[in-house]
C-alpha cells in the first residue's frame, strides 16, 4: 500500500484540533442553558453526529448509483465506507439522544415519530453491513450494496422529516415544530456559534474517516485479489 | 434593585451535569474505538500481505 498521503496526515491532525476546538467552546464557550442545565450542551454533538450521518447515506446512495452506471469496484469500496461511518455517527446520535431524554422527558426511550424513525434507518444500514457479508462473489456483492444503498435511504428524509411532518415530542432546531415539542430552547449567538462550528467539525471529521476508511477498503481488495492469484 | 430581588427568587438550572459527562463519554468513546478498529483492520491487513507474499514467493 503506498503510504499515508501528506494532505491525509494533514487533514488527521486539523479534525483533532478543530475537535478540541469545538469542544472547549461546547463546554466553555456557550453559556448553561437555563432551565435544562450541563445536559443541554449534549445537543451540538448530537446533532452534529445526526447530521454527518444523514450525509454519508445520502454519500453512500450517490456512489451506488455511480457503482450502477460505471461497475467499477472502487465506487463500492466508497459506498462501503460511507455506510460504516453513517452507522457510527447515527449511533452517536441515537444513543446521544437518549442519555438528553432522560432528564428532559423523564425517559430513556418512546416511541416517538423521529426516535423509531431514525432507529429504523440505524437498523436498515446495519443489515446492510450483515447482508453484505453473505456475499461472495464481489460483483454481486457491490452490485446488491448500491441497490440496498439507494432502496435504503428512502428511511433518510423519512428520519429527517418525521419531527415536521408527524405530532412529536422531538424539538426542531431548524424551523417551527410542533406545539408539543419538550425541551426547546432559543439559542444565544454564542449557543448558535458552537452549534454551527460543531456542525462543521463533524463535516471535516467525516471527511478525514471517510477518507481513511476507504484507504483501509483498498488495503483489503489489494489482500483478496493477492490471496485470489495464490489459490488460482 | 429589582433585578437583585428576582435573582433571589429565580429557579436554578436543572442539576445535569452527569448526563452531560455521560453523553460525551459516549461521543469521545464511540469515536475513539473506531479509531482502534481502523488501527486494528489495518495492523492485520498487514501480517496478512506479509503472509501472502511469503508463500507466493515459495510457490
Amino acid at each position: 500500500m503506498p503510504p499515508k498521503p501528506t494532505a491525509l496526515k494533514i487533514l488527521d491532525w486539523v479534525s483533532l484540533a478543530l475537535l478540541a476546538i469545538a469542544s472547549y467552546m461546547v463546554f466553555f464557550f456557550a453559556p448553561m442553558e437555563a432551565v435544562m442545565g450541563n445536559v443541554q450542551r449534549v445537543f451540538y454533538f448530537h446533532v452534529a453526529a445526526g447530521w454527518v450521518g444523514f450525509l454519508s447515506f445520502f454519500v453512500a446512495v450517490i456512489v451506488g448509483i455511480i457503482y450502477l452506471r460505471t461497475n467499477d469496484l472502487k465506487w463500492d469500496v466508497i459506498g462501503l465506507a460511507a455506510v460504516e461511518l453513517g452507522l457510527m455517527f447515527s449511533f452517536i446520535n441515537i444513543v446521544t439522544g437518549s442519555i438528553w431524554a432522560r432528564p428532559i422527558w423523564n425517559t430513556w426511550w418512546t416511541w416517538d415519530p423521529r426516535l423509531v424513525t431514525a432507529t429504523i434507518m440505524e437498523l436498515i444500514y446495519f443489515a446492510y453491513l450483515m447482508l453484505r457479508q453473505g456475499i461472495e462473489n464481489p460483483v454481486r456483492r457491490a452490485r446488491f450494496g448500491a441497490v440496498y444503498a439507494t432502496l435504503g435511504f428512502t428511511s433518510v428524509p423519512i428520519s429527517f422529516l418525521s419531527i415536521r411532518i408527524w405530532r412529536t415530542i422531538h424539538p426542531v432546531v431548524i424551523g417551527s415544530g410542533s406545539s408539543e415539542a419538550q425541551g426547546s430552547f432559543d439559542m444565544t449567538s454564542p449557543m448558535l456559534a458552537t452549534f454551527l462550528f460543531s456542525l462543521f467539525v463533524f463535516t471535516v471529521i467525516f471527511v478525514d474517516l471517510l477518507w481513511n476508511r476507504i484507504r483501509l477498503g483498498q488495503y483489503g481488495e489489494k489482500i483478496e485479489q493477492l490471496r485470489l492469484k495464490l489459490m488460482a | 434593585m429589582i433585578n437583585l430581588f428576582t435573582m433571589f427568587f429565580q429557579e436554578a438550572p436543572a442539576e445535569t451535569t452527569g448526563y452531560m459527562i455521560f453523553g460525551y463519554s459516549i461521543i469521545f468513546g464511540t469515536l475513539m474505538i473506531y479509531l482502534i478498529s481502523l488501527f486494528t483492520r489495518w495492523r492485520n491487513f498487514k501480517k496478512d500481505q506479509e503472509v501472502l507474499e511469503e508463500l507466493e514467493k515459495e510457490k
